[in-house]
Order: structure tokens, then C-alpha cells, then sequence
């Protein structure tokens, strides 16, 4: 028998003769493949995306997820899957509620890690002489980089009404609209955050840093709407073709990262207490009604609020730099268009193999994207679907997609949440230049802002896959359909 | 157990991760694992200590084995960090079982810090015996 852990000592290569074909982009690694596999993995993608998938150990991490006790249906792997830690980046997998597991690990350490669009009316051709003055401005106002102090300090009691309020908080501050709210994620709040859960630590973690982007792959951009492929969608979204459109990539900073690593070291003793057996360490868990499962849902619950302020923060600089130099409209007609979260586990009802089921579904690197019709969405949105923001890399396009109804069966209601990378940091760094690579993209028109150059090279365009081939793979999947490509002009990163 | 200060020679190296880091760890000993895996995170982030005072602390922690108390050492490192500006460059361990840690770091503030590092996980966490004594890899999150 094969050992269980498989990306171990001697790790376990998954060929691609290991796996069957269902469709053109669908694969499956049945549970034949692994005796301690307890559901198959699906994983969506082309002839050239799955060879990406194959060149790391992304699959053999999301055999070890399929091994997890109390899962349903399959574990779903999306085209911009690639090598992280415990479940893949662009993994998604459901336990039963209440009899199977909740795994902090499964989430990862930036929980809601997530991306946010707004649109402006403002045309890119009349932008153009003021995109460097707007670069500078965002750049200036929006907090970016490695140990950057937060823009919005706040009292332990206030600290403790972001956990519960979420991007509510921002509200009452002056910092966000009903439109932001109801165009968000669970309207930018989950009900049940308990910030008694989460550690003092935590909360000093992430005390000084609400309203910051932090660094790695998360930045702000501004784009240009270069094609719309959905024009009733598109005109109820506020995107309009060859008008500017910002998209803020951050999540819950130090708060969330330290709520992980608490609660993944204190899972090591639950997974004993409980005698469950793990094919890695990271994927620690516990039954999903234990008091340490409860504890770690309020909060990441916390933790999820908090990030929902802070892209709600950074919308607010956002807009504050549009009007100082744009003026004073160009602030306020800077219009949501949605907010998802990556990094999440949730409570949702899935027909799962023909029956109607709550789970607990654990998106990493991967966005929720139900279809037309859900409750959860505004409105206005109802009769279109969730909308799914696809952050293509730094001088690639971005895409505004749509989530089907059919996609509920297929991957738990989710989509890809970006490229995904394909080069290694140590790799980018040793073949590309930061500063090069930024006199590269000026020349392309897109202004870059960084802190670091050696980060900006870590973050560079030839690091990720194609994002084009990525959407090009859930839009024939079923998984969403186009609603519009965006283009970026104007890049800011810690 | 005698106690284990920092040593002269480097014994860790960064390998390829597609999305994050790792860097595996080699040591005589289990206290001189930990403290090469704590030199090895400071050199990949690219720590400098401010000049003038110097601060030291102890610290203690609990595990259920050498894996997770090396997490939790270097997690304890970060935390330190991100919390109070702090780094540490004479590391020492003076005593580590298998479940308990008790150490004495002295450093200062950091005037250098290149990289956030998210947390250390535990993926594929395995401490292993060698011909020359114990080695581990490590992944971060970036």
C-alpha cells in the first residue's frame, strides 16, 4: 500500500496516466487510486493546464485533502490550482454538518483573502494625462509593503466591533455605503464572529494594520473595461467598456494569520483527542460541533470581518485618491461592483449525489460562485448570478465573470481566483530583475508603484499561467460565464 | 541537557516551492535544529538589528513533539517581530525535550525585515536523522 503521506519523505508522483478523463476539461483521480482516499478529485482543466498541475505536487496535495474524514461528493481542483501547503491553492472540499470536520489548515493562514472591484464612469482616454498623478495618489494613500503601520488605528472595544460588524463597522465611520455592503460577500458581514475566540496575540497582530494591503501577491490596480462580453450584466455592475475600474487583493493581515497559527498548533492535540488519522500535519482538523471546531469557526468568523473592513478601508482611500485627482464626483461615482473572499470555510446547502446536504465547505484560492437566483445576492444581481473577480498577474488582463446554476453539482458553487503561479519565488528572483521588469511594464502604459523590487519580481507576470487559459477553462467547464476583461494601467504593491 | 548557543557556520538552504518558501535545516542536535532553523528564517527575510541596546527574552513553550515545538519556535520568533520590531541574533536553547522549550534570545529591534512572512506550517513536517544528526525542511507562508 502506498504511504499515506503522500507528499512526505519519498513523495508520491501522480502521473497522468493516474488520472481518468471525464470531459475536455474535466479529470478525475478516483478514490481507487489511494485505499485511503474517501472521495475522488476533479480537477478542471485543459490539455496544457493540466500538465502545469501534473509539474508540481498540487494533485498529490489534494489526494491528502481527499483522505480527510466526513467528506462529500469530491474534492474540486480549479485550473489556476498550484503547490501550497496542506490543501492546494485553487482547492475546494465539503465536510457533512454537523458529523464531519473543520479544518483550519484547509482555510490557510490569510483567511478571507480576498478581491474587491469597483467601477468608475471616468474614460480611460480622457484619464490618461492624470494615471501617473493617480498612481502616486493611490500609492501615497493606500498603505502597501512589508511591516506598513495601518491607516485606521483603533480601541480594543472598536477593534473587537470590526470582528463582529465586518465591513458594517465602516459603515457608521463614514467609510463605506449600503450599495458596498449589499454588493459584498454575506453583505461584508458573517453572523456568529466571536472575537473572544481569537487570541490576544491575534488582536495585537492585527491592532495597527487595518486598512493596509500588506505585501506578496496582493496590490491595488486600476484597469481599463477593454471588452464586455455580457452588456446587461455588465451595465448592472457599473462596468463600462473603455471607462477605469480599481481592484483591491488583500485579506485579514497579521489578525487572520495569527487566528491559523493558533488554532493549527492547537489542533495537533484535538486530532489526537479525537483519533483522527491525517496524511499531513497541516491539515489538522476537528469534528465540526467539538468546542475546538466551534471556537476556530467564530474566529475565522472574526478574522473574515476584519478583512472585509479592510478592503472596505482601502475602497475608502481608493476613492479619496480618485477625488484628489479626479475631483470632487469622482470619489463617490467610484461604484462597487462586488467583494469575494478566497480563503473561507462555509455553511451551505449543496445537492450532493442527489441529495440535499449542509456542509462545510473549505475554499483556498478559490471563490464561491453560485448561480442566478441565490438569496445571498443583491437584488439587482438576482436574476444574473454571483459576480467572480479573476485578478489576471501584474500586466495581464483581469475578468469579471458570472457563476452558473449548474455549477452548484460540479464544484460546490466555486470558481478559480486567479492565474495561479507556475514559477517558483526563488526562480523569479533569480531570472528576472525588479526594475527591469517595472521599466518593462511602463513601457507597456501601466504605471507601476512598489515597495520592493525584489518583490516586484517575485510577483512578475512570466511567475503565473495564463489567466486567459484559466478563464477559458471554467467558462467551458459550466463552472461561470464572461462578463467582462479588464486591463490593468496602473499597479500598486508593498 | 547542556544548553546550545548560536554557532558560526550556516547549516540551512532555500529549495523551490512554487508559491512559497521552504528551506531545509540541518543540525547536530535537536537544540542546534531549532536554532538553525531560526538563523535560516532571519536569513531568508533578510534581518538587521538596529545598533545600540540590546534586549533579551525568555521564552517558553509546550508541544506535543520536537515538530510542533519547532512550529511553535519559530512562529514565537515571527510573532516577536510583528508585535514588537524585534529580532534576535544570540539564540539560546537551554532546554528542549520533547515536549517543553525554554530559551534566552538577545537581540534588538529590526532594522531590516524584507519579506512578511504569513506563519511556519506544518505541511510535510518531519524532523529526520541523518548521517551527521537531524534535518528538516520547512515551508512558509508568503
Amino acid at each position: 500500500m502506498p504511504p499515506l503521506n503522500l507528499t512526505g519523505g519519498g513523495a508520491m508522483t501522480i502521473r497522468k496516466q493516474d488520472l481518468q478523463r471525464i470531459s475536455d476539461y474535466l479529470w478525475e483521480i478516483p478514490t481507487s487510486f489511494h485505499p485511503e482516499m474517501n472521495v475522488p478529485v476533479w480537477i478542471f482543466a485543459d490539455e496544457d493546464l493540466i500538465e502545469d498541475a501534473l509539474g508540481d505536487l498540487s494533485l498529490t496535495q489534494a489526494v491528502n485533502v481527499a483522505c480527510l474524514p466526513g467528506l462529500v461528493g469530491h474534492v474540486a481542483i480549479m485550473p489556476d490550482v498550484h503547490q501550497g501547503y496542506g490543501m492546494p491553492i485553487g482547492g475546494v472540499m465539503a465536510a457533512r454538518v454537523p458529523e464531519g470536520i473543520i479544518s483550519p489548515g484547509a482555510v490557510g493562514y490569510d483567511i478571507n483573502c480576498g478581491v474587491r472591484v469597483l467601477a468608475s464612469p471616468i474614460e480611460y482616454q480622457s484619464a490618461i494625462p492624470y494615471l501617473n498623478d493617480l498612481a502616486s495618489t493611490l500609492y501615497r494613500n493606500c498603505p502597501s509593503g512589508v511591516g506598513k503601520g495601518g491607516s485606521l488605528p483603533l480601541s480594543v472595544e472598536e477593534f473587537d466591533r470590526v470582528c463582529r460588524q465586518g465591513a458594517r463597522w465602516a459603515l457608521g465611520k463614514g467609510y463605506a455605503t449600503e450599495e458596498d455592503l449589499e454588493r459584498t460577500e454575506e453583505f461584508g458581514c458573517l453572523e456568529g464572529a466571536d472575537p473572544a475566540k481569537a487570541s490576544q496575540r491575534a488582536k495585537r497582530r492585527g491592532k495597527g494594520q487595518l486598512g493596509t494591503l500588506g505585501a506578496g501577491n496582493h496590490f491595488l490596480e486600476v484597469d481599463v473595461v477593454e471588452e464586455v462580453f455580457d452588456s446587461e450584466a455588465a451595465a448592472v455592475m457599473g462596468l463600462q467598456a473603455g471607462c477605469l475600474a480599481v481592484q483591491i487583493h488583500c485579506g485579514s493581515r497579521g489578525f487572520g494569520h495569527q487566528i491559523c497559527t493558533d488554532y493549527v498548533q492547537d489542533f495537533q492535540w484535538a486530532v489526537i483527542n479525537y483519533g483522527i488519522k491525517l496524511p499531513d500535519r497541516e491539515l489538522v482538523c476537528a469534528p465540526f460541533n467539538s468546542p475546538e471546531g466551534q471556537a476556530y469557526l467564530a474566529a475565522m468568523k472574526a478574522a473574515a470581518n476584519y478583512a472585509f473592513a479592510n478592503r472596505q478601508a482601502l475602497a475608502y482611500h481608493a476613492r479619496r485618491s480618485f477625488q484628489e485627482v479626479f475631483g470632487s464626483q469622482a470619489g463617490q461615482s467610484l461604484r462597487q461592483v462586488y467583494d469575494i473572499a478566497h480563503n473561507m470555510a462555509k455553511i451551505e446547502t449543496h445537492q450532493i449525489e442527489g441529495e440535499e446536504l449542509t456542509v462545510c465547505v473549505h475554499r483556498k484560492g478559490a471563490t464561491r460562485a453560485f448561480g442566478a437566483g441565490f438569496s445571498g445576492l443583491p437584488s439587482e444581481y438576482r436574476p444574473f448570478g454571483q459576480p467572480v473577480l479573476v485578478p489576471g498577474s501584474m500586466g495581464t488582463e483581469s475578468w469579471i465573470l458570472l457563476g452558473t446554476k449548474a455549477n452548484e453539482e460540479l464544484s460546490f458553487g466555486s470558481s478559480c481566483h486567479g492565474a495561479g503561479r507556475v514559477m517558483s519565488r526563488r526562480q523569479a528572483k533569480r531570472t528576472i530583475r525588479g526594475d527591469r521588469l517595472r521599466a518593462e511594464l511602463e513601457k507597456e502604459g501601466i504605471n507601476i508603484r512598489a515597495g520592493s523590487m525584489p518583490g516586484l519580481a517575485e510577483e512578475a507576470p512570466q511567475a503565473y499561467k495564463n489567466v486567459s487559459r484559466v478563464v477559458e477553462t471554467v467558462t467551458h467547464a459550466g463552472i461561470a460565464h464572461k462578463v467582462a476583461r479588464l486591463r490593468p494601467i496602473a499597479v500598486v504593491k508593498g | 541537557m547542556p544548553s546550545s548557543e548560536s554557532p558560526q557556520v550556516n547549516n540551512f538552504e532555500e529549495i523551490e516551492h512554487t508559491a512559497d518558501w521552504a528551506y531545509r535545516v540541518r543540525g547536530e542536535n535537536l537544540a542546534q535544529l531549532f536554532i538553525q532553523a531560526a538563523l535560516g528564517l532571519y536569513s531568508l527575510v533578510g534581518m538587521e538589528l538596529a545598533s545600540g541596546s540590546r534586549i533579551t527574552q525568555e521564552i517558553q513553550l509546550k508541544g506535543i513533539d520536537g515538530e510542533s515545538l519547532l512550529v511553535a519556535w519559530l512562529n514565537e520568533l515571527l510573532y516577536l517581530h510583528e508585535s514588537e520590531g524585534l529580532g534576535f541574533d544570540r539564540l539560546e536553547i537551554q532546554h528542549l525535550d520533547e515536549k517543553n522549550l525554554q530559551a534566552k534570545v538577545t537581540g534588538a529591534p529590526t532594522q531590516q525585515w524584507l519579506k512578511d512572512i504569513k506563519a511556519v506550517t506544518y505541511h510535510n513536517l518531519a524532523i529526520r536523522k541523518i548521517e551527521s544528526g537531524l534535518e528538516v525542511t520547512l515551508v512558509l507562508d508568503v
